[in-house]
């Protein structure tokens, strides 16, 4: 679902309707990497990147967090059975899904919009399909990552997605191309 | 007069003519003309006057070294002052007008100035206005203000947008003339990602202009053949009228693109900064022509003999009918022969070298121009205009020998390198006797993160001043190999003719008495001469950034391109040192004035900085809310109703809460959930109090303090269950608190298991609070929320009107209260349903000061208001708070330091005003006696101070000295305007002091 | 502008991605501490030119600490390594040695001690 939508140098989407774990523990335990499988059915993604599958994502945050993007109604079950497969060791299990907002910028010149408020290196042999950042957009906190080569979905805090929506649109305008990355 | 030839120019296109204005004149020129080519082409010679003298100022360079040609260009929201002629692109519409002078730029009243120069050396300012001491504020500093200042500030907002890129490459090379186009060929063909800038719109730079031949055809063809091929490269980036504006640390640079400059009615962004991190940084940015210093060398029609031959050959225009050329060195010659080609007379090549010039005084000769060696000019005749020249042996002191009559001098004091990009992140530099030229010091380069160089200089801005593709060519080589790669690259053959030695010549002729010295300009722009520095030097401002700030020499809006060498020579000669021993100032970005625009980038209106909104901030905005901003957060100050003042609305929230049934959005408040087995042990650390105790389903008031033992922040804490506790802190350390925890899990007691998570953002919470705040959530329905269940400071889960809540019953204003904590996305429903249902009772949102005036009636603290980063949690009388059975916590040491344990501390107490007025924010009370500066001494200091609407009068908050020990005292109170507000010490608790009515 | 690399989540951070927060290695004086160890606990930092142990925090990326190894005259930065250490380790230890004979800081590396 998406919240809103604009066309420009790329298209820039709010995507409604998703839930958001924040699962803290130790990533390269087996026990923990068995119950986030067992959870989500999607395995603990090796550093810098996300992992998918079944429609999830789950992104390594940290080297102690990892975060789950699923649909929303399945939070509350992913959260209830990560408490089960996990009890006994020491982790946390947070929903996070209100505290997020989640926007998807697609099309040729997505790198180049990321490009004008990320300071990521964006090149396309530099960032791929399926790593994962996290860092600053424009004045704000921000963790992205790439679906495919001109795919990508970042996201933010709630409290600030109308910044994000503006920034994002504003540096995305048609009148505004670089031509930077070849698409 | 300067005039458009009917032939020439390659840089214009006769077919587009484009209209502009000046000073309001209508004139015309050509599409790829800049405006300083398009007004010398209408005969527009004066450009300006100077700073200090209002001297009358022509043009002098074409390029972004112009000290003169400053101008305002536009109007409204596209005015831009102080903006170079040389380097403004000419477009159809353009309206510019000349700056710092009163009341026309032919007669200006300020010119006055220049025959008083006598009377105005280096350092006038100084000396003259420092005494009588009160005539500063009154008299000087009024009137300099006025006399000051080039152009005029913008008064309407820039209509204009801006942007930022950030991008990343092997190889950023700055400068697009043939060193940077071979340099980038180079590094591309060995298969680096390359980005090429070049500050103008045009590639090649000079080569095309000085008739460099490559591989055997003009110039022109190897750049448009490089270009192209560049172009074609997927692993190239070039961008043109793109500057490179400033080199910093670790390889970080910045690049300035002026993407509508030249077409201002085109959509888009007017400028972007580039912010690039290159592995290697490539300086190509070629070389800047000297003045030479002789007496009228600032008269209009004196000019920089390259830029006479780039009005020529670039833009078809002629500065006057007859140039007389002089120079110390070969390359000015081409100048005389480009123009006595374009069928300009050339009356004389003034050549201060006896030994003259080489081939290219043979070729000048050959076309019938005079040369005469060992010659100067003692100086130039004219006002406004040049008329002629008066010559001298350049070995004397000035007799002039002949006069010659003429309407343009162009003059060459040799070439220095651009060597500013090289020198901002700490390139050295070394002193070249050969070419008389400071130059790039390649074993002293800057250097990055991993110890390395990498910046490198290629072509003229490295001192190759010929060969210039050759070294352009050993340059990349190194750069190649610096990032790892190879190349076999070789030069293309570059036709070179020989030319003989410069000689250095700071001062023309050699022995120039006074009078001559005094009309002899280094900075056109500050209007700093050869006997300014001189005084200096005599003064004893030998070093030469004292020299610098002494004279201004080289403070200007050109940063000294074209004077800062002339006027080091000419110290070091008065300080009988060499030039290396004086050095140069510093180079600092950037290499010319950049946007402020371009800086903010996409940071204006809307998004100037980003605003956090809570669930609710809609129907806040929708009903009236005063913002207040809190951190980043907008919070409703008050809801406004009708045309009421804030004032009175926050009289009626804090009444209505107090009598009936107020809401508060309290999403802003921190919270932090902490886990795991060692969490109690680690929260006792963390706060002053003991909240491993704390028993799950109770909620405690708690107290952080920094390990200085000064009080941070504070909150509710209340304990989920046996491993869980939820800390709320203030609205404004939510991160801080957050980082503040990890920061001490992670590098003090990294063995403890602690897991922390901010969750501020999961929840909307809403405090519901007064007299009728429990029935409002009876009638919603759902859990019981009664004394006997859910007991003051006791926390429960359960659902209200079918929302998931978390009820905590904490009170921060004194009434029956309840802090309701929904996730965020059902936060603006539950909202509604709370003003839905609590209508019968009285229900009315209430914003911050109303919180603010009920936690002071109650005495309770406000971080920020009665803390400032001085003051420890026994100021405040918070001793409760401190856990006197923990061993440890953060602070509690130095809590016992001898200047936190002193009784002599301020403490917190409560202030009634004896008149019922408010007290002034921050008021200090004044004591007996004076300090050792003869102020009164200060006994004490208003934290918070409100109209109580409560009481019906100012009450205030406090720090005294002694305070608690003085209840019933009257402080006297200064205000700024000299009264005197008188105030009793009171308890800090105005309100229901024995809490009853938060407790039932 | 400085990059630096965190050890944790592996990135290659620009300097605005991250939070400087002054000296490594300080040890925490605790409650039985004497008002001189207060002093220098709290207050007294070696703030040299050249060698120097920082802890930085990778605020906007992976939230965790580390420390760097880094000349505060030249910016060269010699290695960045793990908060959860009261040392430097060899592999840093060995660096400076190399690149910065004789270096020396607080209590550790080199002969000036």
């Amino acid at each position: 679902m998406s919240e809103r939508d604009f066309d420009g140098l790329a298209r820039i989407e709010q995507v409604t309707g998703l839930g958001m774990i924040s699962v803290r523990g130790t990533l390269t335990d087996a026990g923990f990497q068995a119950a986030v499988v067992a959870a989500t059915g999607v395995s603990v993604p090796d550093r810098g990147t996300v992992s998918t599958g079944a429609g999830r994502t789950v992104a390594w945050m940290s080297s102690d967090e990892i975060l789950v993007v699923c649909a929303e109604a399945d939070a509350k079950g992913i959260v209830d059975a990560l408490n089960a497969g996990l009890a006994g060791t020491h982790h946390m299990v947070t929903d996070v899904s209100d505290a997020r907002a989640v926007f998807r910028i697609s099309g040729g010149a997505a790198r180049d919009v990321l490009a004008k408020v990320c300071p990521v290196d964006l090149r396309p042999n530099m960032f791929k399909a399926g790593q994962f950042r996290r860092t600053r957009m424009a004045q704000v906190a921000c963790a992205f990552w790439a679906e495919d080569e001109t795919a990508f979905s970042l996201i933010g805090f709630r409290s600030v997605q109308d910044y994000i929506w503006d920034v994002l649109t504003t540096v995305a305008s048609r009148d505004a191309p670089v031509d930077h990355f070849a698409s | 007069m300067s005039t458009r030839l009917s032939q020439g120019g390659r840089l214009i296109d006769r077919s587009a003519q484009q209209g502009f204005s000046f000073n309001g004149k209508r004139l015309k020129g050509y599409a790829g003309d800049t405006l300083a080519s398009a007004l010398l082409a209408n005969d527009q010679m004066l450009m300006g006057r100077s700073f200090k003298y209002h001297r009358p100022r022509g043009v002098i360079a074409s390029g972004a070294e112009e000290p003169n040609a400053l101008m305002n260009l536009g109007a409204e929201g596209k005015f831009e002052p102080n903006a170079r002629a040389t380097t403004t692109p000419l477009f159809d519409g353009l309206e510019a007008a000349s700056q710092n002078h009163f009341p026309s730029l032919e007669f200006d009243v300020g010119a006055l100035n220049t025959h008083l120069s006598r009377f105005l050396p280096a350092g006038f300012y100084y000396k003259m206005f420092i005494h009588p001491r009160p005539f500063w504020k009154h008299i000087y500093e009024p009137f300099i203000r006025q006399s000051a200042g080039l152009g005029k500030a913008p008064k309407a907002r820039d209509v204009d947008t801006y942007e930022h890129f950030y991008a990343f490459c092997d190889v950023l090379i700055i400068g697009g003339g043939i060193a940077g186009l071979q340099a980038a060929k180079v590094a591309a063909d060995a298969g680096l990602e390359v980005m090429l800038v070049e500050q103008d719109p045009h590639w090649g730079g000079r080569a095309p202009v000085d008739g460099t031949g490559i591989d055997g055809k003009p110039a022109q063809d190897w750049i448009d053949t490089t270009v192209a091929a560049l172009g074609d490269m997927p692993n190239v980036t070039l961008r043109a009228r793109c500057m490179g504006a400033g080199v910093y640390d670790h390889g970080y640079v910045l690049c300035y693109e002026r993407l509508t400059d030249h077409a201002p009615k085109a959509a888009g962004p007017r400028h972007r900064l580039w912010r690039v991190r290159a592995k290697q940084v490539v300086t190509a940015t070629g070389a800047i022509e000297r003045p030479l210093s002789f007496a009228g060398n600032d008269i209009p029609g004196v000019m920089l003999a390259g830029a006479v031959r780039d009005y020529v050959v670039n833009y078809g225009v002629s500065i006057g009918d007859r140039t007389v050329v002089v120079t110390n060195n070969d390359d000015a010659y081409r100048t005389a022969i480009a123009l006595k080609e374009a069928g300009l007379e050339v009356p004389a090549i003034i050549d201060a070298r006896t030994g003259g010039a080489g081939a290219l005084g043979d070729q000048a000769k050959a076309l019938g121009i005079r040369v005469e060696t060992g010659k100067a000019i003692a100086k130039v005749k004219g006002g406004k205009r040049v008329t002629g020249v008066g010559i001298c042996a350049q070995a004397g002191e000035g007799s002039i020998l002949e006069e010659i009559a003429c309407d343009c001098v162009t003059m060459s004091g040799g070439w220095s390198p651009v060597v500013h990009l090289w020198s901002h992140c700490g390139g050295k530099l070394i002193w070249d006797d050969a070419l008389a030229m400071f130059r790039p010091d390649g074993d002293r380069a800057p250097t990055s993160h991993d110890g390395n160089p990498f910046v490198i200089t290629a072509g003229a801005a490295n001192g190759a001043l010929s060969d210039v593709l050759a070294d352009a060519t050993a340059q990349a080589a190194e750069v190649v190999s610096r990032c790892g790669g190879k190349t076999d690259a070789a030069a293309p053959t570059e036709a070179n003719t020989a030319e003989n030695a410069i000689e250095p010549i700071w001062l023309m002729p050699q022995g120039a008495a006074h009078k001559l010295r005094s009309k002899s300009w280094l900075d056109f722009q500050n209007d700093v001469k050869v006997s300014d520095v001189q005084l200096a030097a005599q003064e004893g401002f030998e070093s030469v950034e004292h020299a610098k700030r002494y004279t201004t020499l080289g403070m200007a809006t050109d940063q000294g391109k074209t004077s800062n060498i002339n006027g080091l020579a000419i110290l070091s000669k008065e300080l009988g040192v060499d030039i290396p021993q004086v050095g140069t100032t510093t180079f600092r970005p950037p290499y010319t004035p950049i946007s402020m625009g371009a800086i903010a980038g996409e940071a204006r209106h809307e998004i100037f900085q980003p605003l956090r909104k809570t669930p609710m901030h809609d129907w806040h905005d929708a009903n009236g809310a005063h913002w207040e901003p809190v951190g980043h957060w907008r919070r409703p100050y008050c809801f406004l109703r009708g045309d009421e003042t804030p004032e009175k609305a926050v009289h009626r929230e804090v009444l209505n809460t107090r009598e009936k049934l107020g809401l508060l959005d309290a999403s802003t408040l921190g919270k932090i959930i902490v886990k795991g087995p060692d969490a109690g042990k680690f929260l006792d650390m963390m706060y002053t109090n003991m909240m491993s105790n704390l028993k799950p389903g109770r909620c405690r008031y708690g107290l952080m303090c920094s390990e200085n033992g000064f009080l941070s922040d504070d909150g509710v804490v209340a304990r989920i269950s046996d491993d869980t506790w939820l800390c709320h802190t203030t609205s404004g350390g939510a991160d801080r608190i957050h980082a503040h925890m990890e920061e001490w899990l992670q590098t003090e007691w990294w063995d403890w298991k602690v897991y922390t998570a901010n969750v501020t953002e999961q929840y909307a919470q809403v405090a519901v609070v007064g007299p009728n705040a429990r029935k409002v959530l009876e009638k919603l329905g759902g859990m019981d929320v009664s004394a006997d269940a859910l007991s003051f400071m006791g926390w429960a889960d359960g659902t209200i009107g079918g929302f998931d809540v978390r009820v905590y019953r904490i009170s921060f204003s004194g009434e029956l209260s309840y802090e309701i904590a929904v996730p965020a996305n059902q936060g603006r429903a539950f909202w509604d349903a709370l003003l839905e249902a609590g209508e019968e009772f009285g229900v009315m949102p209430y914003g911050t000061e109303a919180l603010h005036i009920m936690r002071a009636e109650k005495g309770f603290i406000m971080i920020g208001d009665e803390t400032d980063g001085t003051v420890i949690p026994q100021d405040l009388n918070l001793h409760w708070a401190i856990s006197k059975k923990k061993d440890d916590f953060l602070g509690k040491r130095a809590q016992m330091r001898s200047h936190m344990a002193d009784p002599n501390r301020w403490k917190l107490v409560g202030l009634e005003t004896t008149d019922g007025s408010v007290l002034p924010d921050g008021a200090y009370a004044v004591g007996e006696g004076t300090n050792a500066n003869g102020q009164r001494n200060m006994i004490g200091r208003v934290t918070s101070t409100y109209h109580s609407p409560t009481l019906g009068k100012g009450i205030a908050m406090g720090l005294v000295h002694h305070g608690p020990d003085r209840m019933g005292e009257v402080l006297d109170f200064p205000r700024v305007d000299g009264t005197v507000v008188k105030a009793k010490i009171v308890d800090p608790v105005f309100y229901d002091k024995e809490g009853a009515k938060q407790n039932v | 502008m400085l990059i630096l690399t965190c050890p944790n989540c592996g990135e290659t951070k620009d300097e605005s991605e991250l939070h400087a927060h002054g000296e490594a290695h300080i040890t925490r004086a605790g409650p039985e501490a004497t008002d001189e160890e207060m002093e220098t606990y709290l207050f007294e930092r070696v703030n040299p030119k050249g060698v120097h142990f920082e802890r930085w925090h990778c605020s906007y990326g992976c939230g965790k600490w580390f420390h760097a190894a880094r000349c505060t005259n030249t910016l060269e930065v010699f290695g960045t390594y793990s908060a959860q250490t009261t040392e430097p380790p060899k592999e840093i230890i060995d660096i400076l040695d190399k690149k910065r004979p004789g270096w020396s800081w607080r209590k550790f590396g080199g002969t000036a001690q």
